[in-house]
């Protein structure tokens, strides 16, 4: 046999031996996720095809993340219907205001993703579970309608990418740079359709934070998924998360790669991604002569307690440069009850910025940070499209929490150790 | 049908910006479709008009509002040098015609008249008097988008 990791996983999940690349198959699904924006739609579609079961009240998990705490009456009304879905099928893991966090942040850090899991959401950032060794890929509201009720979906086998990782981390880079230098490699549509694996020496210089903004953000080169095999960093990272039995997934030797890409930290520096498309990636150091008005610090992306600890250990005992704003998201519950234990939140409260409770809002132009015409901010979230974040004229840069809080420091574009 | 071009990496954010999708009206979200790149795009689609596209059409989010706002607007099939997956995906699912074809999306220009057979995926571009061939849908995709989509095909054969 010669299968990648993803392979491997899809051919368990279709009950065969073996799959290879473009082959369609039908997979039972471990989970399946959807989310405020996307679970309505779902939930229609479900309804008008006349469904009255779902295939698991464990498995199926919703999460109001994005328009949350609701911005207006419609998105309260999207809300309400997920809720009277969620009580009518007694799902087990509905994540409302109060529980819930930025979904894919939430759904690891709850132990509802385990290696070798097959796993799909109305969600773009569903990839973000191949740091964990899972499949995990977005799909739209219809696909998640049909897969509520039936508990399994088809897929064409991907082809894959192999990402060898070698050499060490630099200070201040982060796994966001490490993905965003990658983009800038490879561009927005290297990895079409494809998977991403990586593998190799350097995996070890990434703990499951940087892994997660890793392969949160392999669909931003149009991955089908990110994938990590499972070694100590993972093992201890679900030490008390995952109590049910997993299989963890290599490559084979004779795995075969459409083609292999060398990522050699070494070469690696603080990267920020300049307007409007991820693979404009760049040096934080060419940045000095963008001026900003706004940082973000959360998302999906970078909302994680490690996240909030690099942007504390720059902003302490400093102040945001005059006509900054700085939005800071814990991404869960759990990272926001960590960050005033570990006095984060006093750190960024004395540096000038505001601590939201979880919610998507700023990353997409929802609420919580939407940006005016002509305004430009530094964002650790995941996209820069035209008017993602804003008016058409606004500007995103996106960067790491380390990056994002410099930047807030500098008032323009700054490497963190201009700022120290 | 009349073409409506546009380039590389046409992203779900301006099919359809996020600040809409507390809607799921058909109608409204068509109102705003692409006006983000293309402010007159409501107004100068006509029903059975095509969407002509560079690469990677359709990037970035998932969500499904962004062909259902290109299938309300009009649009009959979009053409593309290639599509982002899940949008791929999405569009089949809820019965949008797409048709992966990177000599006529290269050579179609804005306004130019087209007209495209499904069943054998040959494209007449009738302004330029040329044609070009996709690869046609199998039987079971075709079906899918004439019965209106993944769910509605399912209604019928039940």
């Amino acid at each position: 046999m010669s299968m990648t990791m993803t392979q491997k996983i899809l051919a368990a999940h279709a009950g065969l031996d073996e799959v290879h690349a473009g082959q369609l198959i039908q997979a039972k699904l471990d989970l399946t996720l959807g989310n405020d924006i996307t679970s309505p739609v779902a939930i229609n579609e479900f309804e008008a095809a006349g469904f009255d079961k779902i295939f698991d009240k464990d498995k199926v998990v919703l999460v109001m993340d994005h328009f949350t705490p609701n911005k207006d009456i419609k998105s309260a009304t999207q809300c309400k219907q997920c809720r009277t879905f969620a009580k009518r099928f007694n799902l087990t893991n509905f994540f409302d205001v109060g529980a819930m966090g930025i979904e894919h942040a939430l759904l690891p850090e709850q132990g509802l993703v385990a290696p070798g899991e097959a796993i799909i959401g109305a969600d773009s950032h569903t990839c973000t579970y191949g740091a964990v060794n899972a499949f995990s890929t977005g799909v739209g509201s219809t696909d998640l309608g049909a897969a509520m009720a039936v508990g399994y979906t088809w897929f064409k086998v991907p082809a894959a990418i192999k990402v060898n990782v070698t050499g060490k981390k630099k200070d201040f880079v982060s796994g966001k740079d490490v993905i965003l230098y990658l983009i800038g490699k490879i561009g927005v549509d290297g990895a079409l359709y494809k998977s991403l694996e990586f593998v190799g020496p350097g995996l070890k210089e990434l703990s499951m934070a940087d892994r997660l903004s890793i392969a949160n953000m392999a669909i931003e080169a149009g991955g089908k998924n990110g994938i990590f095999p499972v070694d100590d960093i993972t093992r201890e990272y679900l030490k008390g998360r995952v109590n049910r039995p997993w299989t963890a997934y290599d490559p084979d030797e004779d795995a075969e790669y459409e083609s292999v890409v060398e990522l050699n930290l070494d070469e690696i520096d603080c990267t920020v991604s300049w307007p409007h498309l991820p693979e404009n990636a760049k040096p934080a150091t060419e940045g000095k002569d963008i001026k900003i008005d706004q940082i973000v610090i959360g998302s999906c992306t970078n909302g994680r307690i490690e996240d909030l600890k690099a942007a504390a250990e720059i902003l302490k005992g400093k102040h945001l440069a005059e006509g900054v704003r700085g939005i800071i998201i814990p991404a869960t519950q759990s990272v926001y009850r960590e960050a005033i234990k570990l006095g984060y939140v006093e750190i960024f409260l004395d540096a000038g910025c505001i601590v939201s409770t979880p919610t998507c809002g700023p990353c997409l132009g929802g609420h919580m940070g939407v940006l005016a015409k002509g305004e430009r901010c530094v964002s650790t979230t995941n996209r820069n499209f035209v008017g993602r974040m804003g008016h058409t004229e606004s500007e995103v840069y996106l960067a790491s929490p380390a990056v994002a809080a410099a930047s807030g420091i500098a008032g323009h574009i700054a490497h963190p150790k201009e700022v120290l | 049908m009349k073409a409506h071009k546009y380039g590389d990496h046409v992203d779900t954010d301006v099919i359809i910006p996020a600040r809409y999708l507390a809607s799921q009206d058909a109608k409204e979200l068509a109102s705003h479709c692409m006006e983000d790149i293309d402010k007159n795009f409501h107004a100068k689609v006509k029903d059975g008009d095509i969407i002509v596209a560079g690469l990677n059409f359709g990037c970035g989010s998932s969500r499904e509002h962004a062909p259902v706002a290109i299938k309300a607007s009009g649009i009959s099939c979009v053409i593309a040098k290639s599509f982002a997956r899940i949008f791929y995906r999405n569009a089949i699912n809820i019965g949008l015609a797409i048709l992966e074809c990177p000599e006529a999306a290269e050579d179609i220009a804005d306004g130019d008249e087209v007209k495209i057979n499904f069943d054998t995926g040959v494209i007449t571009n009738e302004t330029k008097n040329k044609t070009y061939k996709a690869e046609p849908f199998p039987e079971f995709i075709k079906n899918m988008i004439n019965d209106g989509g993944l769910m509605a095909s399912l209604r019928k054969k039940s």
